[in-house]
Formats: structure tokens, sequence, C-alpha cells
């Protein structure tokens, strides 16, 4: 008996030592995993603020102090702000109609892309309209083809239907491009509601409309959510089909505006980038608004299973 | 098969169907049938007019061989030719990495990960173009920030970072990376997340941790992914226009063109649509391959489902 409990003590003195070093390993390595992900958090803060931060300070700059060498602007003032807000420089007379028309693009993007989008899952998700996986099939095939190679020709329709300086063409553009993802994460997301629901309204007698707009949609809402603001971004990204077909001063949006400054004798920086950090300001609003929804949405398209 | 519901079950069996109507609607009623196509049917006009009838007309403008022999001979075809295979071999792939390393980084507990998170996916939520005419600005080489930060922090007098053909496509390289890791990260996270906890336990009892718990389960389970995403995202980077046009717009002396920028000079700066459609067209032979790898792997994706 006492040899075992003697034996059991060594042993228990043994394990101690080791419980206590592997303690001790397990500290040192927590120590050293926190100063790297402390370095590499620094690293990341840095890199993606930096072009932000340039954005804003020169947009803080006076307009002398743009071509001086300096990392913090000398005189920090606002002025350039209110310059942009009053339209108060030649560049930037027509702003507020052209952030207007930023607006309203973007606007019927994403109301064009919710209702089409959403129609089309519905038909084929859960109405299971016979061969309705061709309308699947036919929206990827929209991305064999990337958006900038379809400019040209696009370009070149828009201006024999006369649509050029039009809204309307650059808006149809996007639809045409926002529709498929919208209708494949629609198609994902159904598949989470219980088709039975559509069936019992159909038994009480309800007409497919009836059901898309009293059972369909409001469930969907969160995968509407994800799309809307995926649309509202995908708009406000987008660059060359304005930069194409809205040329005039009066058709044409904030960012070919702010291009227009790139190709001035002068480019007045301070100014443009304060338009710049106006420009920027709804879609990071919108997006960090509706972060949750977005995850929930992407996750749905992309990493089930 | 949930999908047999009572309904069809319920249905008074018909006899046998015959017309063409009948085999068309399917399991739906006439009237639900047309409500179903009328659901459709807007998608499919979006897709027709905006999207097939541009591809079919860019075929007929780019269909004469003389251009090809044209752009072979051209030096700053070949050129532009070089830099997108660099930019899609060099750009895609390690932004790919790169989000996914990260990805292991975002999925560790504690609330200083999620508040850098907010802060690393601002590159993203920003609008693309403010930003990029800040990153050129920033890479000014006599009055941007970088080299301004160079000097005062390091007495570094930092390259004309524009000038040279290769550090200014490193720049437009980094600058993706810059805007588009962010989404990329996010969805790794999703597809982290996803994986059921039970298996890291299971593995944990087995003993195996760290790289061994990457190499066989982490990795595994997202390999999939993994591809499906550097698949999707090389496609719309041989799109890309925005990035090298506001980075660097070619420079120096058009040697750091991609194909989309060149096409858009051919078509509108020279003024020649059908080499411009016959530049991007080019692209084609490596496009096909790619989709039809991506719809492949979606499909056994939607079986593993």
């Amino acid at each position: 008996m006492t040899v075992i409990a003697v034996e059991g003590r060594a042993r228990a003195r043994t394990t101690d030592a080791n419980v206590l070093h592997s303690v001790r390993v397990a500290r040192r390595r927590r120590y050293l995993t926190n100063i790297g992900a402390a370095v590499l958090s620094v690293a990341l803060v840095i890199w993606s603020v930096l072009p932000i931060y340039n954005m804003i300070m020169v947009a803080l700059d006076s307009h002398s102090d743009v071509l001086t060498t300096h990392i913090f602007p000398p005189h920090p003032s606002l002025y350039s702000f209110w310059i942009v807000i009053t339209e108060g420089y030649w560049y930037l007379e027509y702003f507020w109609e052209q952030f207007g028309r930023s607006v309203f693009l973007a606007g019927m993007v994403v109301l064009l892309t919710l209702t089409i989008g959403s129609f089309a899952a519905y038909s084929v998700g859960r109405l299971r309209v016979r061969h309705g996986w061709l309308v699947t099939n036919c929206a990827l095939l929209t991305y064999v083809i990337p958006a900038s190679f379809l400019a040209i020709p696009y370009y070149r329709l828009m201006a024999q239907y006369g649509m050029m300086n039009n809204l309307w063409a650059v808006i149809a553009a996007l639809v045409a491009f926002t529709s498929p993802y919208a209708i494949f994460i629609f198609q994902q997301y159904g598949r989470s509601i219980p088709i039975e629901l559509d069936e019992a309204a159909r038994i009480d007698g309800a007409s497919p409309i009836q059901i898309y707009f009293r059972v369909y949609l409001p469930l969907m809402a969160p995968a509407l959510v994800a799309i809307g603001t995926f649309a509202m971004l995908a708009a406000w990204n987008e660059f060359l089909y304005q930069f194409l077909l809205l040329s005039s001063k009066k058709s044409m949006t904030v960012p070919i505006a702010i291009v227009q400054f790139l190709n001035s004798d002068e480019s007045p920086w301070n100014y443009m980038m304060a338009t710049a950090v106006i420009y920027a300001l709804p879609p990071v609003v919108v997006y960090y608004g509706f972060r949750k929804y977005m995850a929930a949405g992407l996750t749905m398209g992309g990493v089930k299973g | 098969m949930a999908n047999v519901s009572a309904i069809q079950l319920s249905r008074p069996l018909a006899g046998r169907r015959h017309g063409l109507w009948d085999y068309l609607r399917g399991h739906l009623k006439g009237s639900e049938y047309l409500w179903a196509l009328a659901f459709v049917v807007p998608y499919l006009v979006v897709f027709a007019v905006f999207v097939a009838y541009p591809i079919v007309y860019g075929l007929w403008m780019g269909h004469d061989p003389a251009l090809y022999k044209e752009l072979w001979a051209d030096p700053v075809y070949m050129n532009t030719l070089v830099n997108t295979l660099i930019y899609l071999a060099v750009a895609v792939n390690l932004k790919m990495f790169l989000a996914f390393l990260l990805s292991g980084f975002f999925v560790r507990p504690g609330w200083w990960v999620k508040a850098l998170l907010i802060v690393f996916v601002l590159p993203w939520a920003v609008p693309l173009l403010p930003t990029f005419i800040s990153v050129h600005w920033m890479l000014d080489g006599q009055w941007g920030l970088l080299n301004n930060l160079l000097w005062e922090l390091f007495g570094i007098n930092g390259p004309f970072w524009l000038d040279s053909h290769w550090i200014a496509l490193g720049s437009i390289i980094a600058a993706y990376i810059w805007k588009f890791m962010p989404f990329w990260t996010v969805i790794f996270i999703a597809g982290r997340m996803a994986i059921a906890p039970e298996l890291y336990e299971a593995a944990a009892v087995d003993g195996a941790t760290g790289l061994r718990r990457f190499v066989h389960i982490t990795f595994p389970l997202l390999a999939t992914l993994y591809f499906v995403n550097t698949l999707l995202s090389t496609i719309f980077s041989v799109g890309d226009f925005a990035t090298p046009f506001l980075i660097t717009n070619g420079g120096p002396a058009l040697t750091t063109y991609t194909l989309a920028n060149l096409g858009i000079r051919n078509a509108f700066d020279l003024s020649d649509p059908n080499l411009g459609v016959a530049t991007v067209m080019s692209a084609l032979p490596l496009m096909i391959p790619l989709v039809i790898f991506l719809m492949r792997k979606l499909r056994t994706m939607a079986v593993e489902q």
C-alpha cells in the first residue's frame, strides 16, 4: 500500500513539474502570439487607413498647402468642404445636381435589382416553373464576359438608340449586371423558407402574386436588405459605364465630375478630395448600417456546405 | 421529398397529360403558370436586351480576323497581354492567399479583433473612385504622402512610384489588393465560422493542434471555397478597368495597361471600336475555360450541399 502511495506521489510530482513546464511554455507562446497579433494589427490599421487618411488630409489642406511636403495639414481648415457644399468653384457649379443624380442612379439600381431579381427567383425557386434552371444559367452566363468588355458594343447600341447622356442607359447596364447575383442569392436564401408556407396559402386560395407579397417578401427581408446594400455599393463603385455614357456636364454623376478635375490644368486637389470625401460618406453609412445583413447574405451565397 | 406535398397528392389524377401546354405548365394551374411566366419575363427582357444582344453585337464587331493580325503586330498589345497575365497571376492569387491567412486571424476571439475588422473593411466600403484617386496622389513622387512619410520617418528619398514600369505595375497590384482583399477576407471568415466546432474538438482530443489542425481540417474543408473564390475573382479581374486607369492611366508610356484599358483606348481614344472589341475579345480563350470550370465546381458544390 505505502509503496503504491509513494509511487503515486512521485508520479504526481513529476506530472506537476510537467504541467508547470507546459504552462510556462504555453504562457510564453501566448505572449509571443499576442505581440505578433499586436504588430499585425498596427500594420493592418496603417495599411487600411493610409489612402483614406490621405484623402481627408488633402481635403483639409488650404489651397496653397497642397503642393508642399507634409504628413499633417499645416493649417487644417474645412474651407474646401464649404466650397464644395456651396458650389463655389467653377468645376463644382453643378455639384448638388450631380450628387442627386448619383443618388437617383443608386436608388433605381437598388429598386430594379430587388424587384426583377426577387420576381425571377420567386418564379424559379418557389413556383418552380418548368425549365426555370435555364433562367438561372442564363444569369450566370452574364459573368462570362466582364462588364468592361461589353462596354464598347453597349456604348455603340446606346448611341444608336439616342440614349447617350441618359442616366437610364447606365441604370439598365448596372441592373443587368447585379440581377444575376441577386437571383442566385435569393434562390439560396429561399431554400431556408419552408415551401409548405406557400402551399398552405395556395390551399386558402391565394394567387401567386398574393403569396409573393404576403408570404415570400416578408420572409426574404434579410436577403433583400443584403442585396439592396450590395446593389447600392455596386452603383456607387461603378465607373466605366458612367464615364463612357455620361459625358455632358448636365448629365454626369459625381465620380465623373471628380475625374474631370484630373484633366484640368490646375488640379485643385483639395477641392477634389473634399468632393471625394462627401461622395464616400453615403455608402460607408449604408454599409456599416447593414453590415450584419450583408454577412448573412454573403454566407448564404458563397459558403454553404 | 418534402416537395411532393399534400396538394400534388390530393389533386385528382387527370389521366394522361398531353399537349405542349400541359407539359410546360407542369404542376402549376393554368393561371399560376401565367403568373410564373410574368415573374420571369422582366429578367429575361433585361438579359436579352442589355446582355445577350450587346454580346452578339460585340462578337459581330470583332469578327474580322484582320483585326487580330493588327493586334498581334502591335507591341503595346503584347505588353498589355503580359501585364494582364501578371496582374491576374500575382494580384488575384496574392490577394486571395492573404485574405485566407487574415481570415484565420480575424476569427480569433476578443473585442479588439472585431474592432480591427471594422477598420479593415473600410477600403471595401469606401467607394472605389475617390480612394484610387487618393492613392494616385499619394504615390506622387514629389508631393505624395508616401514619400513624405518615408522622408519624415526614415529619411529615405522614395522613388517616383509611377515613373517606372515595374514599380507602377506593383502599385496597381498593391492598390487592387488594398481595395478588394477585405471582401474576400469576410467571405473566408464566414467559411471558417461555418466549420462545426465539434470537428476541432474531436481533433483536439486526438492531439491535432496548430499546423496539423490546419492541414487536416481547415484547409480540406475550405479548399473548394478557396478554389471557387479564386476562379470568380479571376473572372471579375480580367475586366478590371478602373484600377489601372485611375492609378497609372497606363503610364509610363502605355506600359501598364491591361486588356480592358487598351480595349477602351483603342475604341474611344483611337476611334476604332472594332479594334477595341477585338482587343477585349482576345481574352475569351482564357475566359471560357475559367467559366466552364466555375460552373462545374458550383454544380458539385450544389450536390454536396
